[in-house]
């Protein structure tokens, strides 16, 4: 599904990422984990397309595509998503109009015809239920005025609106509390299937409980310093991340 | 005072011809206009007019079209539906030959010539006009709707005239559109007085649609009594240079103004909006908002001022002013001006200048919604706000409508509406 190779970006003069490797093949769900400021959201906003971000050098293949050589929109077109840390607030674009315009130009790049007003609204009634998204919701302006845990609970309900083949979900679990939390993981356990990845940053072993990885790994400066299977989530959680940065800073010398 | 120089000289010199070509009320101000037009003269670069230079506008001498363009007497008809009884629509000639003392005790009462403007200039040469009266108590359920269309050949100067009176607890909605498919260039004044009685409401709405080489200078003079509700929006969707000066008092406690503007402007267009509510009386409210989305290298132009005399307690005024600037180029001043006598007021405002949200952009690019389509939902939701205040539905639909052509850029030619056929 996606293969990054020796991925290296900047924001500004900053080397943020220096030489990330990774495969994720259909229906895994790999965790990526690593002390702040290691490049985990770089690499999120990299993959999704952020202006902000510039690759210097390496090779990302999406479905067969390079990946970095597509606009934003066409890289959310072939079935990617970004589940933001950090939802925004759109006043004035309600989230019917936002969530209709979206699904249409999706399916104008997948060349079909736009869907219509009531098939829409039979989506948007089923997706709403997965992630207990109340209607009036769908009135408002995207995100204004939505609490912490109904900003994720939106992420998810698009994800599952557009459905997205790879869905990248940075710190969901940020400012969450324990219900939201397992709603959310719950909605993104719902929309797995065998052909759809999933990429889940954080910090905590908590919404790996909820969302279980394949592959666990650790970033650290810029790069994977570890990959391993679901028990390194549990391991970091007891012993934090010093062994591991220790570990590979003696492989470096 | 040059300028100014050519238009009197022009009416001395052709008195006669003015006159014979109106009515008494309307000559009866022409000594006035002329000699406050003399004394205070066109505006040039007073504080309140320092982006928009208006005494040029009438630098090239545009003449007198008096004969050749005369108002026709059936040119205000109603053309759909029945007025209430009473309720009249009609030119100021026809008006005031019919009721000659009713028109007399309203025309040219609010207009202030005694200042820099165009009042007094239009006062002199206006030939005809529109009156619009609302007995006590009737209430009109149908809007109204004014269509202004400036089509000739001919580069020519215009000058409106329209005089708006409600009697107490009479209730008006009034659409004003400004049309233009001139392809050269044209200058239009335009006054608008509006009376509105105690307990009246007036919804009165302004939409320019021009073209680049219109030039509009507008003065409306708002008179509100004590419980009277006015809200008022305008709406300049296409344009050349544009003025628009609007003066309400709230002249008894009780009154309450909305006071609305949208403006969208590309290429070098320009428009100044400038705003003065006059809180003469204590337990008033006004709030006002005014949104302008510029591209290009148009440029644009917000004076607000508000006035709490001493006297006004119990004021509630709330201005605000947002602009976006989608281009590098693009230019926008904003100056609000708050004067509060009175200490027992709650009185804000706020103004911004700024470009398109570029989290919120992306953060559509990343759900499918390509770059183009992101800016347009964003802008039309920034101009939304001022339009989904309009109070008569059908007109909120078309505005919304029209923003978003406008600002895909299908609204810049003739849309062969047929009105000028």
């Amino acid at each position: 599904m996606l293969t990054i190779e020796n991925l290296h970006a900047n924001v500004g003069d900053k080397e943020i990422l220096r030489g990330i490797n990774l495969q994720v093949n259909p229906g895994e769900v790999h965790a990526i984990m690593g002390p702040n400021g290691s490049g985990k959201s770089t690499m999120s906003n990299v993959l999704v397309g952020h202006p902000g971000y510039t690759v210097t050098e390496g090779k990302v293949t999406f479905l067969g595509r390079d990946l970095l050589s597509l606009p934003a929109e066409n890289r959310s077109h072939m079935g990617m998503f970004l589940s933001f840390q950090y939802p925004v607030e759109i006043p004035g674009v309600s989230m019917t109009n936002f969530m209709r315009t979206a699904i249409n130009e999706k399916r104008k790049f997948l060349g079909q015809e736009p869907l219509s007003p009531s098939d829409f609204l039979k989506m948007v009634k089923a997706k709403r239920d997965l992630v207990k998204l109340d209607a009036k919701f769908m009135n408002r302006a995207v995100n204004e005025g939505f609490s912490g845990g109904e900003k994720k609970r939106n992420e998810i309900f698009q994800m599952a609106m557009l459905e997205q083949k790879l869905s990248i979900l940075d710190e969901t679990d940020s400012g969450l509390d324990i219900d939201a939390l397992r709603i959310v993981a719950e909605g993104v356990n719902k929309l797995k299937t065998p052909e759809t990845s999933v990429i889940v940053i954080t910090h905590y072993q908590r919404l790996l409980d909820y969302i279980k990885p394949d592959i666990v790994h650790v970033l650290y400066h810029g790069r994977i310093i570890k990959t391993a299977g679901p028990e390194l989530a549990l391991e970091l959680e007891e012993r934090g991340y010093d062994w591991l940065i220790k570990e590979y800073e003696d492989s470096e010398k | 005072m040059q300028t100014e120089k050519i238009y009197t000289d022009l009416f001395v010199q052709n008195r006669q011809m003015v006159d014979d070509g109106s009515c008494q009320v309307l000559n009866s101000q022409r000594q006035q206009a002329l000699e406050a037009l003399e004394q205070y003269g066109l505006p040039v670069h007073q504080e309140e007019y320092l982006h928009t230079d208006v005494s040029q506008w009438f630098q090239p001498d545009w003449g007198l079209n008096i004969q050749r363009h005369k108002i026709q007497a059936d040119s205000v008809r109603i053309q759909h539906g029945t007025l209430p009884e009473g309720v009249v629509v009609e030119t100021l000639e026809k008006a005031s030959a019919q009721n000659p003392a009713l028109v007399e005790k309203y025309y040219n009462r609010l207009a202030d010539m005694k200042r820099p403007g165009i009042a007094a200039i239009n006062a002199m040469f206006c030939q005809d006009g529109v009156f619009i009266y609302v007995p006590k108590n009737t209430v009109v359920e149908q809007p109204v709707q004014l269509v202004s269309l400036l089509q000739s050949p001919v580069s020519m100067m215009v000058n409106r005239r329209i005089l708006v009176v409600l009697e107490q607890g009479a209730s008006l909605s009034l659409v004003m559109t400004d049309h233009s498919g001139a392809q050269n260039p044209m200058l239009a004044t335009q006054v608008t007085e509006v009376f509105v009685g105690a307990g009246a409401t007036l919804r009165l709405y302004e939409m320019e649609e021009t073209g680049v080489q219109n030039l509009r200078a507008a003065e409306t003079f708002v008179l509100q009594q004590a419980d009277s509700n006015v809200q008022m929006g305008c709406f300049t969707l296409t344009n050349g240079k544009t003025r628009n000066s609007t003066f309400v008092t709230l002249a008894e406690p009780g009154a309450n103004l909305q006071l609305d503007g949208a403006v969208v402007t590309d290429r070098n267009q320009h428009v100044d909006n400038f705003t003065s509510v006059d809180h003469k009386a204590g337990n008033c409210t006004s709030s006002e908002l005014y949104k302008y989305v510029l591209d290009d290298e148009s440029t644009g132009n917000f004076y607000g001022k508000v006035l709490v005399r001493p006297d006004s307690q119990h004021t509630a005024s709330a201005q605000t002013n947002r602009n976006i600037c989608v281009s590098k180029k693009a230019r926008m001043w904003t100056q609000p001006q708050l004067e509060i006598y009175a200490d027992d007021v709650k009185c804000s405002h706020g103004a911004t200048v700024g470009q398109l949200d570029e989290q919120a952009l992306f953060y559509m690019r990343q759900r499918g919604i390509p770059y183009v389509e992101a800016r347009m939902l964003l802008m039309q939701a920034f101009l939304n706000e001022v339009t989904d205040r309009v109070q008569v539905e059908l007109l909120r639909e078309r505005l919304h409508l029209l923003v978003e052509k406008r600002l895909r850029g299908e609204l810049n030619q003739c849309q062969n509406c047929g009105a000028c056929k």
